[in-house]
């Protein structure tokens, strides 16, 4: 009996194949733009989340000034020294490693090409606290580090501004007034959370540029990698206590430094795009209620058009559930079809725009067999009051019906 | 069917029998009488033509001899069963075993093959895509449409149409065909044709032939004619001879 339903259903929507694309036509916009904002939204946190795991995991960031908005307000409180990350790797437990940080925008030049970049000054632990991969070459070692040599580490877009297709390794590149080796190449990481080039960065030992570029042994930023396995606002607020006791800072001053924990920063920021993702969700997910109200009104006008086919249906025998469940089927068979043309869509549109729009392209089976089962029981839901009106006509006054 | 018990074995019993059947339609001071009353026996392969003005009542009688209908009153017992007991349900059961109806009309589904227009009582009795596609084939042929299969009711004459609907009636093999005006949308060729397709039917199948008609021509291939007045059976007997073998 399902069975034929479901041919009778076929045959039914094959003879009307352009209002049965029609009446689908909500159904499709609907579930595709489910799939589509839900897929891209996704694929938005994910890059948010990967371009934040990629400034580094378990990582704290220590700088100077109270937090007042993006970057805070460095410029009246006192700088760090190498001493406080020493006494932080050395005083804190869980810490695993402490890179002090100093950066300035410096000129680099090579032959006739010029580049204007960021130069990081830094331990070699910076690397791997940043997760830095070397693409070729080295990264300087201790001696080169106490002695500040003229080494440097450079990033895919240096590379490609100032060498092109050759090989940088072994070259000398001049950083502001003083000439330098260049020793290894970074691996690119891409775009940065804010729209800005990771790979646009040289690295050269942190004395070297507190000596040559700075002029000072100010330390601008802290980068403070933890544990796997500890609570990070424990050692949050421990660094806080060590370095309010080195700053002197009495009971009643407020903090003249911040402290930044990467991982809430991702949260904070994946959090903000799972809500836009909610909400587009919610929008499109109404347009798929639209499109089985369209459903509805298709299939009682069919109803309508097809009392006299109803009447003799029931009058060679057709029992009442079996032509509700043919109407009701039709829906169904007509709703899903409209999901399944929505969920092909979908999957074609987001696969596209994801690459357009730079962000990863993830399949999201759990809200594509959502939307998809949904579309079917929109179906079962509209379809279920003209089936009934189609079942309970009355067979001689159906077969009069003009 | 086990609801509908059928006591098909009882010989004494004719095929049909009502007694006393009334129907009103409306209520109240709207009310109309219908049928006022009727008492008929009909044997199992016999050819009815049910004659009368309109509004005598013979539409009412059709419906509720087709079971698709019951009386206000009165007993109309079916191979024994009393359908006046039986649930809508139950009726449409009984209407798709032992019934096979013929309209004014035609009722052929539009943009639907002859083919798929004749297997579908089929379908609602369950059988097989094989043994559907070879009883309407088999049908089809039987009222002279073989190599019409494909062709949709919108491709076929009236004549062909109405031979399609024939088929669709006997393709379950009905103990009753009913027709309701067979020959009404005809010119009196294809009429003719249609008529010696029904008679054959009876003669060869020993299917019971139960038609409305007002054509006295028509009601002459029948073997008995129940003419209807006012709600009552004003008579009954054999057709009178056509108008026209009296000038031949």
């Amino acid at each position: 009996m399902w069975w034929n339903a479901l041919l009778l259903a076929l045959r039914e929507i094959r003879r009307n194949l352009l209002r049965s694309f029609l009446t689908i036509l909500g159904i499709v916009i609907g579930v595709s733009a489910v799939i589509t904002m839900v897929t891209l939204g996704r694929g938005a946190t994910q890059a948010v989340t990967d371009q934040i795991s990629s400034l580094g995991s378990n990582l704290l960031m220590v700088r100077p000034g109270q937090r007042l908005g993006p970057g805070g307000g460095g410029f009246g409180a006192p700088q760090f020294k190498v001493a406080d990350a020493e006494a932080i790797a050395s005083q804190i437990g869980g810490v695993r490693a402490v890179a002090p940080q100093v950066n300035s925008t410096v000129t680099v030049v090579y032959g006739a090409h010029n580049w204007s970049t960021s130069a990081t000054g830094s331990s070699a632990d910076y690397f791997t606290i940043s997760n830095w991969k070397i693409a070729s070459g080295r990264i300087f070692d201790a001696a080169e580090e106490r002695a500040g040599s003229a080494v440097c580490v450079i990033g895919a877009t240096v590379r490609r501004e100032l060498f092109g297709g050759t090989d940088p390794l072994g070259q000398g590149i001049r950083v502001k007034q003083f000439s330098c080796t260049v020793i290894g190449l970074l691996a690119a990481k891409g775009q940065g959370s804010m729209g800005n080039d990771q790979d646009d960065i040289v690295v050269l030992p942190l004395n070297t540029v507190q000596r040559r570029v700075t002029g000072n042994i100010n330390v601008r930023t802290l980068l403070v990698s933890m544990n796997d396995d500890v609570d990070s606002t424990q050692v949050q607020a421990a660094i806080t206590r060590l370095l309010r006791e080195r700053r002197k800072l009495s009971a009643a001053d407020d903090d003249n430094f911040n402290v930044l924990d990467t991982r809430q920063i991702a949260e904070t920021m994946s959090g903000t795009t799972r809500v836009m993702t909610t909400l587009l969700g919610a929008v499109a997910a109404v347009s798929l209620l639209v499109g089985g109200i369209g459903i509805m009104n298709i299939m009682l006008v069919s109803v309508t058009e097809r009392t006299r086919e109803i009447g003799l249906r029931l009058a060679i025998g057709a029992l009442e559930y079996e032509v509700l469940l043919q109407f009701l089927i039709e829906a169904v068979v007509l709703a899903s079809l409209g999901g399944l043309i929505g969920v092909v869509l979908a999957t074609a549109a987001s696969f596209v725009l994801a690459q357009v729009m730079g962000i990863p392209y993830l399949f999201q089976p759990g809200i594509t067999l959502l939307s998809f089962l949904f579309s079917a029981g929109i179906g079962v839901l509209f379809g279920y009051f003209p089936a009934r009106r189609a079942a309970r006509l009355d067979p001689i006054e159906a077969l009069r019906h003009e | 069917m086990n609801a509908v018990s059928v006591n098909g074995q009882n010989a004494a019993a004719p095929l049909i029998r009502m007694r006393g059947v009334t129907k009103i339609y409306g209520q109240g001071i709207a009310a109309f009488q219908a049928l006022r009353g009727v008492d008929v026996d009909i044997e199992a392969g016999s050819f009815v033509a049910i004659m009368g003005p309109s509004g005598s009542g013979k539409s009412t009688m059709m419906n509720i001899l087709g079971c698709m209908d019951t009386p206000t009153s009165g007993d109309y017992l079916f191979l024994g069963t009393h359908v006046e007991r039986l649930t809508r349900d139950q009726r449409a059961r009984l209407r798709r075993r032992y019934f096979g109806f013929v309209f004014q009309g035609f009722n052929l589904l539009a943009r639907t093959s002859a083919q798929e227009n004749v297997e579908l009582p089929l379908l609602y009795r369950g059988e097989g895509t094989a043994a559907r596609r070879a009883a309407a084939r088999e049908a089809l042929a039987s009222v002279g449409l073989a190599g019409w299969e494909h062709h949709s009711p919108a491709e076929l004459s009236g004549g062909q149409q109405q031979r399609v609907a024939i088929a669709r009636a006997i393709v379950t093999h009905p103990r009753v065909l009913l027709a309701d005006e067979p020959t009404g949308n005809l010119d009196t060729r294809r009429s003719y044709e249609i008529m010696e397709l029904m008679r054959a039917l009876n003669a060869e199948r020993g299917i019971t032939v139960l038609m409305v008609t007002h054509e006295q021509d028509m009601a002459a291939y029948a073997g008995r004619v129940v003419h209807f007045l006012d709600g009552r059976i004003d008579g009954d007997g054999a057709p009178q001879p056509p108008a026209r073998a009296e000038t031949v």
